[in-house]
């Protein structure tokens, strides 16, 4: 085993800022990385113990405990629970004959629960083994445990169904669904592969590069929406030995896919998207994050970077471009939805715990190893081919005033046609709606549960940058969900189990929010209890990044906008009801201690 | 101006804010002109024998017999005051509410490193005793609670300067340092 480490971490050149691809490496050779295994590297790597054992715990995909040989991770988003995820939940347990989160006896199969995993419109869908498995039936998982009881290994199972589009590339073989349903400016079929650093990049100087993308008014895509053209500015203004362009596939907001079928559909336009602001920014070094749940595309990627490097279009003098040299590397994330946002997604790279960072100083001057770092989404990246290739006045004319441009759009849940659709900003709800066949609407939540849940009465509110924002997560709800329960709760436990903690206020304030949404569900609530609800929240907005800051907005935008689902649960008769029941909470330790509950009424 | 009347407890608390209570030093000359302790460890009243203004309230609920108690002081007290951390927030013993009961038990009396005497690995079950939770609840969890009064323990400026002000009807003047401690 120890030789095994060497090598891997000579594989690395003993970098300790690769400890992500080395706990991998280490995680697909002795299936956890022990406490043995950390002392080891951490005296190899010169890190403390301590640091390893930080990285390790953060992220869902890495263990210090024995896992299966066959590991299913079935997504816990709220389409999967929508699309039947009890019932397939069900069938796995009853086949493996455990519960979710336990492993067979015989240490054949292991069933835990993840977060979304970025397939919310093919729900239910599990990983297996780093294998997507979408569409899930109660009787496809039980005909996947008897398959694999009898010894077949997952790779013969994804083989049954494949996937559209290049999913079905021998080299991806995944029953992976694109989804395309509208293609635009960005998605349109007129994309010379690299004629941007073949034709364009030799001929214009890198201001002149950002001169066009400032002008075309882009702003980021990932949610946030800086714009693009200053961003780059900065980043082409900070000292530095290296300049660093970060390509943001961590796409972990729940509903969000779009990066996932631009990936596999339009890599190369990501890449020299990458490419271009490399030239633009003056940086040396790009590295593109994946999140751990699209680890299938992997080597399909790497294939595609190696055949850039084949024909210049990576490297050194790149196009014949004298002083251009640039290469791209991806990393693997190993699953935690706080990596998108930027300098936790840095911290991730340098092989920390993916916490944020303290701003400022932001990563256009302090980003990756204290490099000046622009860090762009996949979504971002791409187009900023389009707008080179047809210039900014071209791009001007998309969209509407304050929002230029197309948006991809991962429209999910209770619609006839979930998928991608490629939209100019300035779409009316309503239309959205329409387009992606939903009927008898009760609510769309815009942005993910860092969003906002809206009604009826905001359907005719468009998508801009000023008004509604989004990262393009679109989830539809009929008149037949229960809000609260169904996704309102999901959402805030989405929250919890994926807070980093660093922040008082979202490690603890979430968690209390849900006791008081539970209160009301369960109907113990008071009219009080949802005043708390509001006002409690703004505590949060003291949180570090964006994701304490948003955490509670489930709670409050179905306050706002469903008020009177809360207060047809709230008793109306009382003021005030703690919610607490003496009954209930004694009966963990009567058990342990093996003694009747006896209660006292006239106290 | 008619007496107020007063109780106090400690629940799952170290009787901490009791003893900084005792910290007014002579001023307990000048609060006893202005209150009455009812039921309260002071004057060692166990029972409420009349209407109490004033409910104080050291420490949070571990048991059913501390939800009991503080339960009889909502129904007796007009107010209620949660007096400390313990009292707010499950303080100290709230450090058990991340760890399972059972693995609490075992440890506190039978696999303890000074668990010595308990050979036959009983673990207290007599029906006399309180049932445990299962976890430390804050007072304004199990029942209402009107004014909060932080510290650990709140210093006896804080508690006089409190009282009088409730007892007298006048404003509380609260610095930030006395609520404010990292």
């Amino acid at each position: 085993m120890k030789d095994r480490i060497i090598e891997i971490i000579s594989k690395y050149n003993g970098d300790s800022t690769r400890l992500m691809d080395i706990l991998h490496d280490i995680q697909a050779h002795a299936g956890y990385i022990d406490e043995t295994t950390i002392a080891f590297l951490a005296d190899k790597l010169t890190l403390s113990a301590a640091q390893i054992k930080e990285t390790v715990s953060f992220y869902h995909f890495y263990s210090d405990k024995p896992l299966a040989k066959v590991n299913i991770y079935l997504n816990d988003s709220v389409t999967a629970n929508m699309n039947g995820r009890k019932e397939v939940l069900k069938a796995f347990e009853d086949a493996c004959g455990i519960k979710i989160g336990g492993v067979t006896t015989d240490g054949n199969i292991g069933l835990f629960s993840t977060s979304c995993i970025g397939m919310n419109d093919q729900e239910p869908a599990a990983i297996i083994n780093d294998r997507v498995f979408t569409r899930l039936t109660a009787y496809r998982a039980k005909q996947i445990i008897n398959a694999l009881k009898q010894g077949q290994q997952v790779q013969e199972l994804v083989v049954e169904e494949c996937g559209d589009g290049n999913n079905a590339l021998p080299i991806i073989d995944a029953m992976v669904y694109n989804n395309i349903r509208r293609k635009g400016a960005l998605l349109s079929h007129d994309y010379p592969l690299f004629a941007v650093i073949k034709d364009i990049l030799p001929k214009t100087s890198s201001e002149e590069i950002t001169d066009i993308i400032t002008e075309s008014n882009i702003r980021g895509r990932g949610g946030a929406g800086f714009p693009t053209g200053l961003k780059w500015k900065f980043g082409s203004r900070a000292k530095g030995e290296h300049r660093i362009i970060i390509c943001n596939a961590d796409e972990g907001e729940p509903g969000t896919f779009k990066d996932r079928v631009l990936l596999t559909e339009y890599p190369e336009m990501v890449f020299e998207g990458m490419v271009t602001a490399g030239y633009a920014v003056g940086a040396d070094i790009g590295l593109l994050y994946l999140r751990y749940e699209y680890k299938y595309l992997l080597v399909y990627l790497n294939g595609i970077l190696e055949n850039m490097r084949k024909n210049n279009f990576l490297g050194q003098s790149i196009a014949g471009i004298g002083d251009f040299d640039f290469d791209i590397r991806i990393q693997l994330g190993a699953g935690a939805y706080i990596c998108g946002e930027e300098s936790a997604l840095i911290e991730s790279l340098e092989g920390k715990r993916g916490e944020p960072r303290d701003k400022p100083p932001f990563p256009v001057e302090k980003g990756y190893l204290n490099l000046p770092t622009v860090v762009n989404n996949v979504e971002t990246l791409a187009t900023v081919v389009k707008i080179i290739k047809n210039g900014a006045a071209w791009y001007n004319q998309l969209g509407n005033k304050d929002s230029v441009g197309t948006k991809l759009l991962s429209i999910s849940g209770d619609c006839r046609f979930p998928g991608i659709y490629e939209v100019e900003w300035g779409l009316k709800i309503s239309d959205i709606l329409a387009m992606c066949g939903a009927n008898e609407v009760q609510a769309i939540q815009v942005g993910g549960p860092s969003g906002t849940l809206l009604g009826e009465k905001d359907f005719d509110r468009e998508l801009s940058y000023s008004d509604l924002p989004t990262g393009g997560s679109m989830i539809v709800f009929n008149k037949n969900r229960d809000l609260l329960s169904e996704v309102v709760l999901n959402f805030i436990n989405f929250f919890i189990e994926e807070s980093c903690g660093t922040c008082s206020t979202c490690r603890n304030m979430p968690y209390v929010l849900r006791g008081k949404l539970l209160k009301v569900i369960t109907g113990r609530g008071v009219k009080n209890d949802i005043e708390d609800m509001v006002n409690w929240a703004n505590l949060l907005k003291v949180s570090r990044c964006g994701l304490g800051q948003t955490a509670a907005n489930p709670i409050v935008s179905s306050i706002r906008n469903f008020r009177h689902l809360y207060d047809a649960l709230v008793q109306k008769e009382i003021e005030y009801d703690s919610g607490f029941s003496l009954e209930t909470s004694v009966l963990e330790s009567c058990k342990a201690v093996r003694r009747q509950p006896l209660f006292h009424h006239n106290a | 101006m008619e007496k107020k009347i007063i109780a106090t407890t400690s629940l799952a608390g170290c009787f901490g804010c009791h003893m900084s209570v005792l910290d007014i030093d002579e001023r307990i000359l000048e609060l006893i002109e202005l209150v009455e302790f009812n039921k309260s460890p002071v004057d060692d009243i166990k029972t409420f024998t009349k209407p109490v203004d004033i409910g104080i309230i050291e420490g949070g609920c571990c048991n059913s017999e501390n939800v009991e108690v503080l339960r009889s002081f909502r129904k007796n007290c007009k107010i209620l005051i949660s007096l400390g951390e313990c009292a707010i927030m499950g303080g100290l013993p709230a450090l058990r509410n991340g760890i399972p009961i059972e693995e609490c038990l075992n440890e506190a009396y039978i696999n303890g490193p000074t668990v010595g005497l308990n050979t036959q690995h009983i673990l207290p079950n007599d029906d006399e005793l309180p049932m445990l939770l299962d976890k430390v609840y804050p007072c304004h969890e199990i029942v209402k609670i009107d004014y909060y009064l932080p510290g650990c323990p709140p210093s006896a400026e804080l508690i006089w300067d409190a009282l009088v002000a409730l007892i007298t009807g006048s404003k509380l003047d609260l610095p930030y340092e006395v609520i404010k401690f990292d």
